[in-house]
């Protein structure tokens, strides 16, 4: 874990509300571990979270849907401007160990660490996306086997990720959206007890596991989202959804 | 320079990590060497392990934020047994924050530290008293001072009250914690405070409140930590949205004869250690000898 100021190489909207944002920055990272960003000095006081997105060797990507303060003041970042960044941060998955066929199912923004792990899980890997109208963050994705679903029926199936998706082809589900999705993902994979992984988002504030404010709730208690998460196992979370 | 020495114990400066804020400092100890600090207040301990609240735990305000945490901790005896000697190994003062729902609680948990390691033990009463409908035992200084009058009779060790903000009258809180025995206030606690849901037409929070702490609220913590100091003889902990070097030896000209740093380690991970240094210079540049020399200047 590192605390450092990186140049944005790129900040684009990729999508309405969507931005992508490039850092130039070395790391060792895992996918499903997120950083800690800061591009303002006084308001807000807090760093936000966003996993990764993407990664090269000198450079580091995240994909944010703007949302409030801070997603604002990042959207209006512009090449070379600096961002604080802490991390990287929260489990990860070492993806090379998995074996088998993988199911990623994610929903709106959800769908941005998803679309790392899908480059670096070299077993064979199906993509559900799912997403209200616009598609976006599927271009490091064109050889993969992809199913995207709106609900508009702008692009795909109309409907939702979960009409289509059928847990008996897989040997591991890992999904990241919305608690509604999540929660019927994981209904759907309790049937033919497929292993299934969960990604958790949660507000932040020391990202590093002190404060206890992203609290996940788990069949052993209340759980750290960024020490003990992001990652956790279908089976220990509780969703309230 | 920025040495002092309390109730027999060493601080290496006078910056302490706030309870809550910090863990039991395995996290912060990851980024930077932690053993450069004054000291560190534990995360609230009670009698027995807290899965703490539901539902949000936190939301960001202007200059602050509320958190609803609800005391969440793995208890007295895991704290003992499993963090303890981790902590007593970083070579600062250890401070156990010590929390409860009632009188009974508060001393058996008092006991349990007692026989401990810690150095220090920090007592928090603005817990709700879970017997008398809730309500905060840092409100009412009569109620506040029965929790320090039986929790004094168990323990040796220096007994510092943490006050709420809160409360009906600080100064009048303050000196009925001395007069029942403690060696030192630390103040303040987070205040009371709430948001609401405009979309959801709902409180942000299950508990509906919340506690606000960072820069916001500094100046009114910068009052209380000054009067309090002119009216007990005991040592006070100055603390409440304490950001950079500058709040600090603002709290310490106020009377405090140590800080504590808290939601500061969440805007910039480094806030402690900045502060130490920032303190350094500034004592140096300012041409002071010792921080002793401006501890209640003002």
């Amino acid at each position: 874990m590192q605390y450092k100021s990186l140049d944005v190489l790129e900040n684009v909207m990729v999508a309405e509300n969507i931005y992508k944002l490039t850092l130039k920055g070395e790391y060792e990272v895992k996918p499903g571990q997120f950083f800690m960003l800061k591009s303002w000095e006084d308001e807000p006081i807090l760093s936000r979270p966003f996993s990764i997105y993407d990664k090269g060797e000198d450079y580091i990507s995240f994909l944010y849907e703007v949302k409030g303060k801070g997603t604002e003041k990042l959207s209006r970042l512009k090449k070379e401007d600096k961002v604080k960044v802490l991390g990287p941060l929260g489990n990860g998955m070492d993806v090379s160990r998995i074996k088998g066929k993988v199911a990623l199912i994610g929903g709106g923004i959800g769908i941005a660490p998803l679309a790392y792990f899908a480059k670096k899980i070299e077993a064979d890997v199906d993509i559900y996306f799912g997403f209200r109208d616009e598609v976006y963050g599927i271009e490091n994705l064109r050889n993969k086997e992809l199913f995207i679903t709106t609900k508009s029926g702008r692009v795909g199936y109309k409907g939702y990720v979960t009409d289509i998706f059928n847990p008996f082809d897989y040997n591991l589900v890992i999904t990241c959206g919305p608690l509604v999705m999540m929660n019927k993902v994981k209904r759907i994979c309790e049937k033919t007890a497929t292993p299934l992984y969960l990604l958790m988002e949660s507000k932040m504030a020391c990202g590093i596991g002190a404060c206890l404010v992203c609290a996940c709730k788990t069949k052993d208690g209340m759980r750290r989202v960024c020490k003990d998460g992001p990652i956790f196992k279908g089976e220990e979370v509780v969703l309230d959804a | 320079m920025l040495e002092i020495t309390l109730w027999g114990k060493k601080f290496k400066n006078p910056v302490i990590a706030a309870s809550g804020t910090f863990g039991f400092g395995r996290e912060y100890n990851e980024l930077y060497d932690v053993s450069v600090l004054g000291g560190i207040a534990t995360k609230g301990l009670t009698l027995k392990k807290r899965e703490g609240n539901e539902g949000e735990r936190c939301y960001e305000t202007a200059g602050g934020m509320l958190n609803s945490v609800g005391l969440q901790n793995p208890g007295i005896d895991y704290f003992i047994e499993n963090e303890l000697t981790f902590m007593k190994s970083l070579n600062t003062v250890i401070i156990a924050n010590l929390s409860g729902g009632s009188i009974e609680e508060y001393v058996k948990g008092a006991e349990k530290l007692d026989k401990s390691d810690v150095d220090i033990i920090e007592l928090n009463i603005s817990c709700p008293n879970v017997k008398e409908g809730g309500m905060n035992f840092g409100i009412k200084s009569k109620v506040a001072r029965e929790v320090v009058r039986e929790v004094r009779k168990v323990v040796e060790k220096p007994l510092v009250v943490k006050l709420s903000p809160n409360a009906e009258d600080i100064v009048d809180m303050a000196v009925s914690c001395v007069e029942e025995g403690a060696d030192g206030i630390s103040l303040v606690n987070t205040f009371k405070a709430m948001a609401i849901d405009i979309y959801k037409r709902k409180p942000v929070f299950k508990n509906v409140f919340a506690g606000l702490s960072g820069p916001s609220i500094k100046p009114i913590a910068l009052r209380m930590v000054y009067e309090v100091s002119k009216a007990v003889d005991v040592p006070v902990i100055g603390l409440g949205g304490i950001r950079d070097y500058k709040d600090a030896i603002e709290f310490m000209m106020a009377g405090a004869s140590l800080v504590q740093v808290g939601t500061a380690n969440f805007i910039n991970p480094f806030a402690c250690i900045e502060i130490v240094k920032g303190m350094e210079n500034f004592l140096k540049v300012q041409g002071i000898n010792s921080i002793g020399e401006i501890i209640g200047i003002v």
